[in-house]
């Protein structure tokens, strides 16, 4: 009897380095026959924010708290949705408007898990995931605040 | 016990880590910001609105009232604003 792969590997990075999308979705899906659907979200440094210009973000994080703290999260994703794979891959380091920051891939069988997972992860890695945002524009230097907007994206997820 | 600062906190106390010992009297995260803001005007100035400051016990979130007993590292650090 063939048993249908199961297995949901989930890969978390954290890198200066940028990422091939399309490299990473055949990582995740290379010699399997059981996905039928993976989302892709790619998080891009803005040259506009709430209306004004930015120059540039530094992103930092806390090494190791930043690596648990996204795998709880995916592992957590696992039990709520029939997953076949994720891929976290969040960027460190200085960018420019247009560059990537950060990747989530989700794959399953069908696209409503991919999608739901996929949106789950990110508003969690908006939240509580330890990384912070630096912005340079035109008027100076300055951290980026929390949105209410995102702690009322997470907030959506609790389990009742 | 090990003590890690990140983002603006990190600026204002002007040091990522360091090492320190606060009295027995110090049982939670929210006297330990109390206690940290006492040690001088770049702590004060980075915990002067310690409802903002997030904690970490051993890389996990924990709320203010949160016991610090067998804590190896602590970390604070303002809401995260990744992704």
């Amino acid at each position: 009897m063939t048993s249908a792969v199961t297995a949901c590997p989930v890969t978390i990075r954290i890198q200066e380095d940028d990422f091939d999308i399309a490299r990473e979705i055949a990582v995740l899906t290379r010699s399997r026959t059981d996905i039928g659907a993976v989302v892709s979200f790619s998080g891009i440094c803005r040259a506009d924010e709430d209306g004004a210009k930015v120059a540039a973000l530094t992103l930092e994080h806390y090494p190791g708290m930043a690596e648990e703290e996204i795998k709880r999260h995916a592992d957590e994703a696992t039990t709520r949705w029939p997953l076949n794979g994720v891929t976290v891959i969040h960027r460190v380091g200085r960018f420019m408007p247009g560059q990537n920051i950060v990747l989530v891939l989700t794959a399953s069988q069908h696209r409503q898990a991919a999608f739901q997972a996929a949106e789950f992860l990110m508003d969690y890695l908006k939240t509580s995931a330890p990384f912070w945002k630096k912005e340079e524009s035109a008027t100076g230097t300055g951290w980026v605040e929390a949105h209410a907007r995102d702690d009322e994206a997470a907030a959506r997820w609790t389990k009742s | 016990m090990k003590v890690k600062y990140f983002a603006w906190v990190r600026e204002r106390v002007g040091k990522a880590e360091e090492t320190i010992e606060p009295p027995a009297t110090v049982r939670t995260v929210e006297e330990l910001i109390a206690w940290l803001s006492g040690q001088g005007d770049a702590y004060a100035h980075a915990f002067e609105k310690p409802k903002v400051i997030r904690a970490a016990i051993d890389h996990a979130h924990v709320r203010s009232d949160a016991a610090i007993a067998g804590a190896r590292e602590i970390a604070f650090f303002p809401p995260m604003t990744g992704g």
